[in-house]
């Protein structure tokens, strides 16, 4: 509850900001500090330390599960903050507005980590995803960026109808938005006309969210959105935004469609899913010449890898999903970061940074190979719990087995940008690389690597 | 502590060897260091502090339980002695060339040895796939960086064959550890795992085929000539010395004892394959211009002889399969020596320039035709004793196996003494004219291998000795 109503707080306190503060630089400073509250907040929750009792008739259900999640969501936006933050000031001035529209997306973040009803789950997504069409559109001068901005939005909103519709359907059938169906303590009998409402609202909920992580074949705006909007604000959409997609939809898995099982084969459609998305997302990625693309088509490749969790929803895909959303978070956040201080996207732009900015290609490396699944990086153990977590089930092997053959494809993409910062010759542009920066990307690195040798302790702090 | 020391040397020289400043201390700290694991291994191999300091065991991430194990026993001896080995020879003999950016090079070095440490000494089978994967990024840089002018395909090409191996090895890992009911992945708990004939079928090829690629065996082996012909000739060295061993390892200790019903139902396809390479690449081997082209298909057809006689499922094909992983680690880094000596003096490898430099590189050349002889595996040298028993064992398997498989040494013989003609004798030509003898310091290393290789061609028993106990367990679960 915590990060919930703080999160909202801290927004609304930005927002005065804008006209309060007026060095842009210590906007910063103070959403820095609002995100280490926040966070040092929900860890106190997570203790039980629960500064609102609210009661929310069961619209809400606070876990362990959604209280780790909440950390490292916010854990990752400070991180993203203090790295790239400064970024955020080059577009407008509206930085405070931005950083305020940060805190509401984490807002909405804090409600789909617990929500306990499809309407909450509905407000949630809404709170989510609503700031960032506006952060999508934030370089009001760029075309490309109004476009992405236009087309999210209309993306957006034709998933939202999919979702309402699904919600709908599904309360038809059930008699009730709560997550957990109690049928009045009676085994649903899944042949009947209720049955059939509920099956189909559940198909339309599934591939709303399924548009909401760009999971194939609903993937299509993704590439285009995260290309058109700022770089910076690409780094928080396809990272934190994306994970607490897969967050609300584990949710609904959890409950929801393990009740329905027996009437149709959610396995047999999500192994399809993912194979389309493993396929899409790599394949496509192999073909780009833009780096920010082809993270956009990574970042499907990766939603691809998360999926499996769907399919296992056993403790390995629990801790792996919280795991996967960290490693991959950490390690694309520092991508990004130094992607934006890159004056030209190409593969080419990189060439012979190793040379001009060891530091940055070092770092880069580092996460590029966490993305990888490349062992003693974070990464690796987020491939690993979430293969491990569909092995256990001991069904869908060839799954698995497509899903390393992709890995290994990734790796072509990944790697081109490692040849092209270390072995190849080239001036590559960037704007001015302050200190601080690089022990920020070192810090980054270190905890990458922390992760990938000790995840252990890691978890077991996660886990109290 | 042995264990562990084998590990930690080289990787804390190779992190401190990345901050060195000049060359000069990046080269003497590696040399020092890797003599330093030499002695070590030393230790090791002879127990000289008791058979307890072999073996080091750790909690590492107790919420899978896997443990950070490792030890000593005669398979993982051996073979962390030809690393140890490996590694000053080759830095001796690369003492005299100039690498840029050379504090990389010996660092990246280093780690490799690190990771190949590990790789030998895991007992854990999660730890062994990390130490497995460790040693690919360093040999990923290494040639990316230092190779030839194809460097970068070549490599990568190298790099995503073996990680698909890998991730299809690790596949197979979790599907051991789910199957396993103490949920461990300790090498002895895998020996107990029984599998259903259809999950172990399925669990051996994900296993072989990671380790096939690494050997590598036909039809795996495409990245093989590129990559040895492409890579610095140090890196080389270390590649075809130690780390193609790493398969063979591999096969013997997680494959063999873990999954003794499958290796029965597909030896005979894997001995058919590993034959058919073995004659497709001495064919090939026969029609090369370049040095070290030949040499990297010579190594294809050393190790299909090596792998055919794992499957033969006899105990003296077995060892000496052991005695040769050792030989034909010391014996390849020999031929390349020559080669890099070569191509850094004259600036070529091909045969078509080279002739007569035995008139002008006496030494070079007698040491050159010992390593050649040994590689071709005449009686006294040191392959011979390995191939003779490979050769044995794979006739008791089956004996049109062991006469075609035979064909092997005869076109052995005419790829390598046509190396021999064609570079140390006849006429010299334009560009073996100014050719001078070769560096004290890579003469010493060559007369070091030469002096091992007749030592273990006329006296081989210590090292049957040695490798006994692993024979005796891969042997015993398969019959």
């Amino acid at each position: 509850m915590n990060a919930l109503i703080l999160s909202a707080v801290f927004g609304m306190i930005m927002m005065f900001c804008s006209f309060l503060v007026r060095n842009r630089g210590s906007l910063r400073h103070i959403a820095s500090v609002g995100l280490l509250i926040l966070l040092i907040a929900n860890i106190a929750d997570s203790y039980t330390h629960t500064l609102f009792i609210i009661n929310t008739y069961g619209m809400l259900a606070f876990s362990r599960f959604g209280y780790l999640f909440n950390s490292i969501a916010i854990g990752s936006t400070l991180i993203y903050v203090l790295i790239t933050g400064k970024e955020i000031e080059k577009y407008g001035r509206y930085t405070a507005e931005y950083f305020t529209l940060i805190f509401f997306v984490l807002c909405g973040i804090s409600m789909l980590s617990s929500y306990n009803n499809l309407l909450t789950l509905f407000l949630g997504i809404e709170i989510m995803s609503i700031p960032l069409y506006i952060l999508t559109g934030s370089d009001k001068r760029n075309m490309k960026s109004n476009e992405a901005a236009l087309k999210y939005f209309l993306m957006g909103s034709f998933s939202t109808g999919l979702m309402l519709m699904g919600i709908a359907l599904t309360y038809g059938g059930t008699g009730t938005f709560s997550l957990e169906v109690t049928r009045g303590g009676v085994m649903p009998v899944y042949l009947n006309v209720a049955s059939f409402l509920e099956i189909f609202g559940l198909l339309f909920l599934m591939v709303s969210m399924a548009f909401k992580v760009s999971a194939a074949p609903f993937h299509f705006w993704t590439p285009d959105v995260y290309d058109g909007a700022p770089s910076v604000f690409t780094s928080f959409m396809s990272t934190i935004v994306k994970a607490a997609g897969f967050i609300a939809l584990i949710k609904l898995f959890d409950v929801r469609m393990q009740a329905t099982e027996k009437a149709i084969d959610w396995n047999l459609l999500m192994s399809i899913i993912i194979v389309a998305t493993l396929l899409v997302g790599n394949v496509t990625a192999v073909f780009q010449q833009s780096v920010k693309r082809m993270l956009a088509y990574s970042s499907i490749a990766q939603a691809g890898f998360m999926l499996f969790s769907l399919m296992s929803l056993n403790d390995t895909a629990h801790e792996g999903i919280i795991f996967y959303a960290a490693a991959y978070s950490i390690a694309t956040i520092g991508i990004f970061a130094v992607l934006v201080k890159m004056k030209d996207y190409t593969f080419e732009g990189y060439n012979g940074l190793a040379k001009t900015q060891p530091v940055l290609a070092a770092t880069n490396t580092i996460f590029l190979l966490s993305l990888a699944g490349i062992p003693l990086t974070a990464g690796f153990f987020a491939k690993y719990l979430m293969l491990a977590a569909l092995i256990k089930t001991g069904t869908y092997l060839w799954l698995v087995v497509v899903g390393v053959l992709f890995a290994a494809v990734s790796v072509y993409y990944y790697f081109r940008v490692i040849q092209a910062m270390y072995f190849k010759e080239g001036n590559p542009e960037t704007e001015i690389i302050t200190h601080s920066f690089k022990w920020g990307l070192i810090f980054i690195a270190a905890i990458v690597i922390l992760l990938g040798i000790f995840p252990t302790s890691i978890l077991n702090w996660l886990y109290f | 502590m042995i264990a562990l020391l084998l590990i930690l040397i080289p990787l804390i020289s190779g992190l401190i060897t990345f901050f060195t400043k000049s060359e000069r201390d990046a080269k003497s700290l590696s040399l020092f260091a890797s003599i330093l694991t030499l002695a070590v291994s030393f230790a090791g191999v002879y127990s000289l502090f008791g058979a307890a300091q072999n073996a080091y065991d750790t909690t590492w991430l107790s919420f899978i339980g896997a443990r950070f194990s490792i030890g000593l026993d005669g398979m993982s001896k051996m073979l962390c002695l030809l690393t140890g080995i490996a590694f000053p020879i080759v830095f001796g003999a690369v003492y005299g060339n100039t690498y840029k950016k050379s504090n990389s090079f010996y660092a990246l070095m280093l780690l490799m040895q690190a990771g190949l440490m590990g790789v030998f000494l895991a007992t854990d089978c999660l730890l062994f796939y990390f130490f497995w994967e460790i040693v690919l990024i360093p040999a990923y840089f290494l040639c990316s960086i230092w190779g030839g002018e194809k460097r970068i395909t070549v490599t990568f090409k190298f790099f995503v064959y073996t990680f698909v191996g890998s991730l299809l090895m690790l596949v197979g890992i979790l599907y051991m550890y789910f199957k396993n009911p103490e949920h461990s992945f300790a090498l002895q708990s895998f020996y107990h795992i029984r599998l259903s004939a259809t999950d172990e079928n399925f669990v051996f090829c994900l296993f072989f085929i990671a380790f096939a690629i690494k050997m590598p065996v036909f039809p795996f082996h495409t990245w093989q000539p590129d990559t040895y012909e492409q890579a610095p000739t140090a890196v080389t060295m270390i590649l075809s010395g130690v780390m193609v061993k790493m398969g063979l390892f591999g096969v013997i200790r997680w494959v063999l004892p873990v999954m003794p019903n499958a290796t029965a139902h597909f030896s005979q396809l894997i001995i058919i394959l590993s034959v058919i390479g073995m004659l497709y690449a001495s064919l090939i081997a026969i029609r090369q211009d370049d040095l070290k082209r030949l040499i990297a298909y010579s190594s294809i057809a050393h190790i299909g002889l090596m792998c055919a006689a794992i499957f033969s499922n006899q105990q003296i094909g077995m060892q000496g399969v052991m005695i040769q992983m050792f030989n034909h680690g010391i014996n390849v880094i020999g031929l390349w020596i020559v080669a890099d000596a070569i191509e850094t003096q004259l600036g070529t490898r091909k045969f078509s320039e080279l002739g007569g430099l035995a008139q002008k590189a006496p030494a070079l050349a007698i040491l050159l035709v010992v390593m050649a002889l040994a590689n071709i595996a005449l009686p006294l040298t040191n392959a011979f004793v390995g191939e003779f028993m490979m050769f044995n064992g794979l006739f008791r398997y089956n004996i049109w196996v062991a006469v075609i498989g035979g064909i092997s040494i005869i076109l052995a013989a005419v790829y390598t003494l046509n190396m021999i003609q064609k570079t140390f004798y006849g006429n010299t030509s334009i560009v073996t004219d100014g050719a001078m003898e070769i560096s004290t310091g890579t003469k010493i290393m060559l007369v070091i291998l030469v002096v091992v290789v007749i030592i273990l061609g006329v006296y081989p028993e210590p090292m049957l000795q040695l490798t006994n106990d692993a024979v005796q367990t891969a042997l015993a679960t398969v019959k």
